[in-house]
């Protein structure tokens, strides 16, 4: 099985892209819009990835690594390689792309039903996948950004697709320049380590930091840069305001992208490029994802639409990726990543479920004013729509870390991870409190979400007999990832619920020593990690079990009334409510001030250089030109040109009376030549 | 008597008297017959310096392809006579002059 892997991530990877062109140009023409086409791709997919993930489960090697690649720019002493990687992150991560584009691909044939540009949809769902597993695949950095931007640009036609609403068409611009800011550090980052290297894939990078050829400051300042890609795709403060406007794009879209993969994507590269992050950057990167973790669940706690709360969760869970890349601990991160895909999607097509079941109950009622994502229009649900109240259920006790559940054990690793940093070095003592700190408030507002969801009495009575559950198109996916969301998945083939060690993933997926001289070797760290554990453990239970408590309390037996106390918060309930007023503080202290640079500029721009310069460049040409076209017209044209038309004319003219007509004219011309040429030669 | 200059002579009077045919006549038909002068001033010539100039028999044999020349000129400019005379009636080559400029 030489190359089979790179074989079957070809396909993988092309697939889906064949799947775009397709739609892109033959979708509207073809049956039932080609929706099939786009499945058929993705289930092919997915079959190739299980495909995969068997052979690497059968080989049981953690050091697979498959490697292929080809010269794609040679410029002689330029020259940029690229090629594929595939090794068992990569596997994992493709099953993920596979498996949740297509429970995204399978939902959206309902959800989407009757939708205008149902086509372009699964046409641009295409594009991403293929986007995505190009950035999981990539073996350098180069081709890594390419899809990365690519990326980019499907997660801006997606959160757009429905571009008449304002605020989508906004969401979707502000999601692609958020990201751009990102995007140039990256890019910074990238020439820093090509600059001081000389080539973009990993394997090149890695020897030459562990060679010391690029060190200190420079190398710092390349993982920022890098890190700050990640910031941008991850959406990590401050750059995380994107994410929760991105919502207003199609709810599976939600779930695939801005929930599983594509912002897991900036976690991906910082998982890929640990090994050259130097201690100061792993720093930085420690308290951006740390408290990000902390501040996004503070703002999730009083917010009322069930997919923002979902979306700061989100942002939320991505700062303790980043957190636990940061202390070192970046398999946990991977494999929270893995463990959130599954929850974070499977929560947002629970919710997707919820709101395409109010629609239908608004519209019957032909309400098209009340939101139908606002958890205070809903309640009491459990009983109408059972299989998505259980599998959000499942989802939910995951990401609030309970036990027994996927969440718990990938919590539970970060969570030692950063214990075991702060033991290290007590400074950084803030690091496992942003974490435990994260860790209570998620169980708080997800339990929130859940009961004022499913539980209590409807606060709509008159739409609960037409809230019905979801078809099996959308049920089954719930299903499966409801499902996924169970530990036993992830410890096999053990079969201990409350630990990973010894499981199929953490034999495969090892931690690797980083190259950067001077950083704690993995052993060191797994250590660490492995004492702070049960510690860490018995305070994620504590700090879950306070959460969830308190919001049984709150908005199951309403015995705290959360009014009485949003008001006792006062001014910090009005913060979190209004997400800080980051959008507001950025609009007053960054847009409007570029504005009105970018206006004087404009002014100087159109009023000086315009009007003065370019216009004195018009003028000047005018002039010249119109010199030049006189001398044309008058010497060259009528003197020059004209002076041998006339002349060929006048002998034309004066020729032209020796054409009699009579044959014996000419032949006297021929006789009185040729005795003119005798004379001449007897001479 | 039997030199080369006898025949010269006689056919540049040949060739002369075809010369002023040609460019006197105004009737197509003495025009052709000017022609065959002319054509057969020139066989003489071949002949001649055949026979004086020691060719063997390269002049004898250029001189019949000339015959056949002509008669086959002959038969190509009678053809159009005979057509100028159907559009115009006439077959005097100076009223047929529609070529000129």
């Amino acid at each position: 099985m030489d190359n089979i892997f790179i074989n079957y991530s070809l396909f993988i990877l092309f697939l889906p892209l064949a799947a775009f062109v397709i739609q892109i140009f033959f979708g509207k023409k073809l049956p039932r819009q080609g929706d099939w086409v786009s499945i058929g791709a993705i289930s092919i997919t997915l079959i190739l990835a299980i495909a995969m993930f068997v052979g690497m489960l059968l080989d049981y090697n953690p050091d697979f690594r498959q490697e292929a690649s080809f010269t794609w720019l040679d410029m002689g002493a330029f020259s940029i390689q690229l090629g594929f990687l595939v090794d068992n992150i990569t596997i994992i991560m493709l099953l993920v792309v596979a498996l949740i584009s297509t429970c995204t691909h399978v939902f959206s044939l309902k959800y989407l039903k009757g939708d205008i540009r149902y086509s372009r949809y699964f046409a641009y769902l295409g594009l991403f996948t293929f986007s995505m597993n190009g950035i999981v695949l990539a073996n350098n950095l180069i081709s890594m950004y390419m899809s990365w931007e690519l990326v980019g640009v499907s997660s801006y036609l997606l959160i757009g697709h429905w571009f008449e609403k304002e605020s989508a068409a906004n969401a979707a611009k502000k999601a692609f320049l958020t990201n751009r800011v990102g995007d140039i550090g990256f890019f910074i980052g990238i020439m820093l380590i090509y600059t001081a290297i000389g080539s973009f894939t990993f394997t090149d990078i890695f020897e030459g930091v562990a060679g010391g050829v690029l060190a200190g400051t420079t190398l710092t300042l390349a993982g920022v840069g890098l890190f700050l890609g990640a910031m941008g795709k991850s959406s990590q403060f401050p750059l995380h305001i994107w994410l929760p406007d991105a919502m207003e794009g199609p709810t599976p879209v939600s779930a695939l992208m801005h929930a599983a993969t594509m912002v897991a994507a900036g976690v991906y590269l910082t998982i890929r490029i640990f090994p050259i992050l130097s201690p100061d950057a792993l720093l930085v990167v420690a308290y951006v994802g740390g408290f990000t973790a902390l501040f996004a669940a503070t703002i999730a706690i009083t917010q009322n639409d069930i997919k923002k709360v979902l979306a700061y969760s989100t942002v939320s869970q991505l700062g303790y990726m980043i957190l636990a890349v940061g202390t070192g601990v970046y398999t946990a991160a991977f494999f929270h990543l893995l463990t959130h895909a599954m929850f974070k999607a499977n929560l947002f097509y629970g919710s997707g479920s919820v709101i395409h079941s109010m629609h239908h109950a608004l519209h019957e009622k032909n309400d098209h004013e009340t939101d139908a994502q606002d958890m205070r229009n809903m309640g009491g649900f459990r009983e109408k729509m059972p299989i998505t109240y259980w599998s959000m259920l499942a989802s939910t006790l995951a990401i609030a870390g309970v036990p027994l559940f996927s969440g718990f054990l990938s919590k539970d690793a970060i969570l030692a991870g950063s214990l075991s940093f702060a033991q290290h070095h007590p400074e950084h003592f803030l690091l496992p409190v942003f974490g435990f700190g994260a860790a209570a408030i998620t169980a708080f507002y997800m339990f929130r979400m859940m009961f004022m969801t499913f539980h209590g009495k409807p606060k709509m009575p008159e739409l609960i007999d037409d809230i019905h559950e979801s078809p099996k198109e959308m049920a089954g996916p719930l299903v499966l990832l409801g499902t996924l969301s169970v530990a036993i998945w992830y410890t096999l083939p053990h079969l201990n619920p409350i630990s990973t060690h010894g499981s199929w993933f953490t034999t495969l997926v090892h931690p690797v020593t980083a190259v950067v001289p001077g950083s704690f070797t993995a052993h060191a760290i797994e250590e660490g990690a492995h004492h702070a554990h049960n510690l860490a453990m018995g305070i994620s239970i504590g700090v879950a079990a306070l959460g969830i408590g308190l919001a049984v309390l709150m908005y199951l037996k309403n015995i705290i009334s959360p009014e009485t106390w949003g008001k006792r918060a006062g001014f910090m309930y009005d913060w979190s409510l209004n997400k800080y007023y980051f959008d507001e503080n950025y609009d007053k202290y960054l847009y409007q001030p570029t504005l009105r640079l970018a206006k004087k500029i404009a002014w100087i721009d159109w009023e000086l250089y315009d009007k003065y310069f370019i216009n004195g460049f018009g003028h000047v040409t005018n002039w010249a030109s119109r010199v030049s076209g006189k001398f044309d017209y008058n010497i060259i044209d009528q003197f020059l040109v004209d002076g041998v038309g006339r002349i060929a004319d006048n002998f034309g003219f004066m020729l032209k009376k020796i054409q009699t007509g009579k044959l014996q004219n000419y032949l006297l011309y021929v006789t009185a030549g040729v005795i003119i040429l005798m004379i001449i030669q007897s001479y | 008597m039997n030199d080369l200059n006898t025949y010269l002579l006689v056919a540049a009077i040949l060739f002369s008297f075809g010369v002023f045919g040609v460019m006197t006549r105004r009737n197509g038909i003495a025009v052709l017959m000017g022609v065959e002068l002319i054509l057969n001033a020139a066989n003489i010539n071949f002949v001649a310096f055949s026979r004086f100039g020691g060719m063997n028999f390269d002049g004898h044999i250029f001189a019949l392809l000339v015959i056949v020349l002509a008669a086959a000129e002959a038969a190509v400019a009678l053809a159009i006579i005979i057509n100028i005379y159907n559009n115009m009636n006439t077959i005097n080559i100076d009223e047929a002059s529609s070529m000129k400029e």
